[in-house]
């Protein structure tokens, strides 16, 4: 067998306490195309943003070639011939297709050869390309296409490409995986990070997979299924013994019913998304990342402005049912909706992090009363209540939210958006990043609100967590509910069969 | 401009952000960086006098605070500074970056001239008064607004907006320097109402305190509203993170042209203070640029007014305290604003050592 | 149309000053800077010429300096403390990643408290009457111009009547343009401006890029102070008779939607509109003072126009006033 194109061994990266790979190996070959597969978090792109120039190692070595190799910037990649097409393109919206596939390179400056040059590069390919189209004019899939002639321009012979798949159409895709097969028949080394199953299957000659940064293995494609893969991917079931009661109402509480989105790029990111979720009991929302999950919640909290839809709310006061649908959050709240939220970006959002652990407190309720003036009493009791009631580890009340530690923050955020009694509570990755002791505290004040009659939503990434700590769980796939099952009853592989049936299914239409 | 480098050097040091300093090391930084300041300009005005630094000191000292008037004069220049740089807090703390203070506190000044000439003598004092004081104020507010509208509309660049609206105020109020004139074509309004005293701020003390007195309540007030009132708590928002102004529900246009109107309407007030409380004239250079100095003493002081009072009384002693050398030993005033300019460099550099840190680049483990 | 001759004259003559700051600013602004110093700026290249030329003059007596250094010397100090002053704002807003606005306005009261200051002792040095220090000899060397300018009559005089430096300010703005427009090194800059974190990747040193189209940016800013100087004022320098010029040049910028071909046209226009109250008759001195306004009116009409039209190509550089530090990500 020939040398390898490019080898990694036992890489081994940290950032701060979290372990992001741990003794990762990957051999790739020239002419050949190796998936790697993990569910989020699981260190992919920290992986390949080694072999790209991004970060550097803290141990273990990259052979390209062979022979060992230091890459230490995006330059020293080029270098090497390696080529990555980062999952959010880096291209100056500004500047054509052409200024963007030369920016930054030494050779002579010539705009007609170097579009002639990316032209030949797109021909040979099979891509359609329009050297002189400004990048803000392209859809999502052109945007692609121009970082992938960009780094073949740069003379890449080994590609990582980042979730190429998460952003285009079926077609788009089928295209994109057709140019992947000519790169591949002329001799380069393809690395794709993907979640997506079928695509794994249908595209690459071997797999490898991730899960929590530690390297599972290396399989052929050909000795692989659907099935053993999620097995390697989501682990053994591991028991976390959530306590999860019986719910013990069940009135509709919230009916969100064919929903739509279309964000401002025109990418629809919600199609058709129907569900309820009942009080008293823990509604799990799963999928990969960018699924349509932080969309669907910000629209419910009216953040963002629907294209189709209804969201239903059945008021437990007076009975009525109120549509929520393109509300503001200030209109929501004059509803008397007690709708609280606990959004995925804790400090960008959910709290302001110059601001004390007092003043965080008032965000949702400053506005109260007559006077022009705020009052620090209550948030200041309130502050204090949680700092106690939740352990939150602070100095004091005073101290700036952005100066506590990932699980102080979220402490202080959930214990915020429950203390308002809400019917609803919707919570996006509320333990990401927490310790062991502070997901389980968290776990215990979400069972406690289900307890008490209340609404809970759930978006998790970890499956075993989902599976034990969730009622019934809605499982999404690029926007669209691919299945809502029990999670008393539901196996792990069912789940991770859903999150990643997208492509059967429109294949099947197709 | 880059050539081909073969070998990647890793650098010695590198910088990276620090978490967060503890307030006694920062305040310690810039306290610092003021001493630094302080012993360089010393250098620079030793090399130019040839003095030794005690006496330049003294002179200072002398020239800032040496007499009671002289003591009368520097807190005056203060109130001024510090009202103007009042009035650009509340849009700093927005993120708004209103540099067009200078303007909108001339075209108050213009209002209250205008009310003086045309009012002066026709209604009763106090009547005058009021509406000498409205006038002002609706004036600079109204200056605010509009680059306010824009950028809450469209999302016009503010900077720019308000940098240009002070030209339009300065050619404005040059016009009317010279339809007041007096004698008409002299293109000098001279001082209005020069026997009847009418529109002019009531003297309490000397001509000073009133204005003073002004200032220390506006600063007071001020300092409540950013911090105590819900007006103040929504700018916090909005400036810190328009994401959680969306999440909370807050109407950012609506902070944007309400903090605008106020940030305007203290400007105008700070114009009614020099032309109807001190200078009880106009011209295109009443205001002399301490609309721009006003961005910089709310930014050293970190938007905060207490702190304000310390940065303006430091610019204006350094200011003064200049002027003095200069006229001991001949030079002239601009000395001054060199002066100024090299405090401000240090104050504005020290940041850097607040908010990040170098370390020492360690080589990684592994083989490199 | 004799008049009309004149008139374009004298607005090309106020034009320059305006071109050579605003191409500097342009160039500035392209790496995603916005430097108020600017005014401060071309002070400095004002007063550092006179500087250079006094002290020459002085040396040698006006009467015997050799021509190749009366415009060398007072060229190279300009650049000189043009070039500093762009230092000191690199550094500040650069390396040390202050805030643009505050470091730009400290800039501008430096440098004019500077040129004032050198000013005024200068001119006390020279025990004038008046509060102004002449430097004819200099001025009439910086002043030369084509031998045949005035044999073609008006239209030689409309556009052979000028000093090198007049031309060499539109040669630069050209220069700016195409290097901006049509090189390799323009397109870098123009990347490092739109977004930092692109063009880092991409293996463009964005912190170089930075420093040194700030600077020569400032040093252009400057020698449309030592225009103004020797060539305009005739070698006169007084203080704060420079006047707002330097922010005239920052709406210029916004203006020619940040294009410095289009700032040869715009100069000259916004001199004109600075001259042209004294071509029109029985204009009465206060309209004067209206009619200077229009420069700054259309520039806000322009930037108006442009944030509504949303036409990407003449918005401002888009990381324009951030800085850029490569770990936030």
């Amino acid at each position: 067998m020939s040398v390898p194109a490019i080898e990694l061994q036992n890489i081994t990266k940290t950032f701060g306490h979290i372990v992001a790979n741990k003794n990762v190996n990957l051999v790739v070959n020239r002419g050949e195309i190796l998936s790697i597969l993990g569910e989020n978090g699981s260190g992919k792109t920290t992986l390949m943003n080694m072999i790209s120039g991004i970060y550097y190692p803290d141990n273990g070595r990259i052979l390209i070639d062979g022979e060992e190799v230091v890459i230490r910037s995006p330059k020293d990649a080029f270098r090497y011939k390696i080529g990555m097409i980062h999952q959010h393109f880096k291209l100056v919206d500004v500047f054509s297709a052409a200024d963007n596939i030369v920016l930054g390179l030494d050779e002579k400056f010539n705009m007609k050869e170097a579009s002639a040059k990316g032209a030949r590069i797109a021909a040979q390919y099979g891509f359609d390309i329009d050297p002189a189209k400004k990048i803000y004019e392209m859809s999502v899939s052109e945007k692609q296409t121009v970082e992938i002639i960009k780094v073949l321009y740069r003379g890449a012979d080994i590609l990582i490409l980042d979730e190429p798949t998460a952003v285009l159409t079926p077609q788009e895709t089928e295209k994109l995986f057709s140019v992947l097969r000519r790169m591949k028949a002329d001799g380069k080394a393809i690395i794709i990070i993907t979640h997506k199953l079928h695509e794994v299957l249908s595209l690459s000659d071997k797999v490898a997979v991730l899960r929590k940064g530690e390297y599972i293995g290396t399989v052929e494609t050909k000795d692989a299924t659907e099935t053993s893969l999620t097995e390697m991917m989501v682990g053994k079931k591991v028991s976390l013994n959530i306590d999860r009661s019986e719910p013990h109402e069940n009135a509709d509480r919230l009916t969100v019913r064919g929903i739509d989105y279309v964000n401002h790029e025109g990418v629809r990111i919600l199609d058709d998304v129907s569900f309820t979720a009942r009080a008293g009991e823990i509604l799990g929302i799963a999928g990969v990342a960018g699924s349509g999950q932080r969309e669907l919640l910000e629209a419910i909290a009216g953040l963002s402005p629907l294209t189709g839809g209804e969201i239903i709310y059945d008021n437990p006061k007076t009975g009525e049912k109120e549509d929520l649908r393109n509300k503001t959050p200030m209109q929501i709240r004059e509803l008397g909706v007690r709708l609280s939220f606990v959004p995925e970006d804790r400090l960008g959002m959910g709290l302001v992090g110059d601001m004390d652990i007092i003043d965080n407190m008032m965000l949702r309720s400053y506005g109260k009363g007559k006077s022009m003036f705020v009052h620090r009493k209550d948030p200041k009791a309130l502050a204090e209540k949680i700092i106690k009631d939740l352990e939150v580890n602070t100095p004091s009340a005073t101290t700036p939210v952005r100066r506590l530690s990932g699980g102080n923050v979220q402490k202080v955020l959930v214990g915020r958006e429950i203390s308002v009694r809400p019917t609803v509570l919707m919570a996006a990755y509320p333990v990401r990043g927490l310790d062991i002791n502070s997901s389980y505290l968290i776990y215990n004040l979400l069972n406690q609100q289900k307890e008490n009659g209340v609404a809970v939503i759930f978006v998790g990434e970890d499956l075993d967590v989902l599976l034990e700590l969730c009622d019934r769980i809605v499982v999404l796939c690029a926007g669209r509910v691919t299945g809502v099952v029990d999670a008393r009853t539901a196996k792990k592989e069912e789940l991770g069969l859903l999150m990643t049936r997208t492509g059967e299914k429109e294949k099947a239409n197709a | 401009m880059h050539k081909n480098e073969n070998h990647v050097r890793e650098p010695l040091f590198h910088i990276v952000k620090r978490a967060a300093l503890p307030g006694w090391q920062s305040a310690a930084i810039r306290v610092l960086a003021v001493l630094i300041s302080l012993i360089v300009c010393g250098i620079i005005i030793v090399l130019f006098t040839g003095e030794n630094p005690i006496n330049v000191y003294a002179t200072m000292i002398k020239g800032a605070v040496g007499t009671n008037r002289r003591l009368w004069n520097l807190l005056q220049s203060v109130a001024i500074l510090l009202c103007i740089s009042l009035a650009v807090t509340p849009a700093f703390r927005m993120r708004f970056w209103n540099t067009g203070a200078e303007g909108q506190a001339l075209i108050g000044g213009l209002a209250t001239a205008a009310c003086m000439i045309f009012f002066g003598g026709k209604m009763p004092t106090a009547l005058l008064l009021i509406v000498t004081v409205v006038a002002s104020v609706v004036a600079g507010a109204v200056w605010g607004l509009i680059p306010a509208l824009f950028k809450a509309y469209w999302g016009t660049n503010e900077t720019l907006f308000t940098l240009m609206m002070n030209y339009v105020a300065i050619q404005i109020v040059s016009f009317f320097t010279y339809r007041f004139s007096v004698p008409k074509g002299s293109g000098q309004i001279g001082i209005i109402n020069r026997d009847t005293r009418a529109g002019w701020l009531p003297v309490i003390g000397n001509n000073y305190l009133l204005n003073i007195l002004i200032v220390v309540v506006l600063t007071i007030l001020i300092y409540i509203y950013l911090n105590y009132s819900k007006h103040g708590y929504e700018i916090s928002v909005v400036g810190q993170s328009e994401n959680t102004a969306r999440y909370i529900g807050i109407d950012v246009k609506k902070v944007i042209i309400r903090t605008m109107l106020i940030s305007g309407a203290i400007c105008g007030l700070a114009g009614l203070l020099l032309v109807a409380g001190t200078d009880h004239t106009i011209t295109r250079d009443t205001i002399a640029g301490r609309g721009f100095t006003a961005i910089m003493v709310s930014w050293m002081a970190k938007f905060n007014p207490i702190y304000m009072i310390i940065t303006s009384f430091l610019i204006c002693f350094m200011s003064k305290g200049s002027v003095e050398i200069a006229t001991v030993f001949g030079f002239n005033d601009s000395f001054a604003d060199i002066i100024t300019g090299i405090i401000i460099f240090f104050i504005i550099g020290s940041e850097f050592f607040i908010n990040y840190q170098i370390k020492r680049t360690h080589r990684e483990g592994g083989k490199a | 149309m004799g008049a009309l001759f004149v008139f374009l004259h004298r607005a090309i003559m106020q034009g320059i000053p305006l071109m050579l700051g605003s191409t500097g600013e342009i160039l500035t602004e392209k790496s995603g800077h916005l430097n108020l110093g600017i005014p401060g700026i071309m002070y400095v290249g004002g007063i550092s010429g006179v500087i250079g030329s006094f002290l020459y003059e002085q040396g040698v007596g006006p009467a015997n300096i050799n021509p190749a250094l009366a415009v060398l010397i007072p060229l190279l100090c300009s650049l000189a403390g043009s070039l500093l002053m762009g230092l000191i704002y690199c550094f500040l807003t650069v390396t040390l990643r202050a805030n643009q606005n505050v470091t730009g306005l400290a800039l501008t009261t430096f440098g004019t408290g500077f040129g004032n200051f050198f000013g005024g002792s200068l001119i006390k040095l020279s025990g004038n009457d008046v509060p102004s220090i002449t430097l004819t000899a200099t001025s009439n060397v910086f002043r030369t111009t084509f031998p045949f300018a005035n044999k073609l009559g008006p239209l030689g005089t409309l556009f052979f009547s000028y000093s090198f430096l007049a031309y060499a300010a539109v040669i630069i703005a050209i220069l700016a343009a195409w290097v901006l427009g049509r090189t390799r090194i323009g397109l870098n800059l123009r990347a490092v401006g739109e977004s930092p974190a692109t063009a880092d990747a991409a293996g463009i040193n964005v912190n170089r890029y930075k420093y040194v189209a700030t600077c020569v940016g400032s040093m252009i800013a400057g020698l449309g102070g030592l225009y103004y100087v020797f060539d305009y004022a005739n070698g006169v320098w007084s203080n704060n008779a420079f006047g707002d010029r330097g922010w005239l040049a920052i709406a210029l910028v916004i203006f020619c939607v940040w294009r410095p071909n289009i700032s040869i046209f715009g100069s000259i226009l916004f001199g004109g509109l600075f001259i042209v109250h004294n071509y029109i008759p029985n204009i009465d001195v206060s309209t004067q003072e209206l009619i200077k306004m229009t420069p700054y009116l259309v520039t806000i009409i322009v930037l108006v126009a442009t944030s509504m039209r949303k036409k990407r190509e003449t918005q401002p550089p888009a990381s324009l006033g951030l800085s850029y530090f490569r770990e936030d990500r």
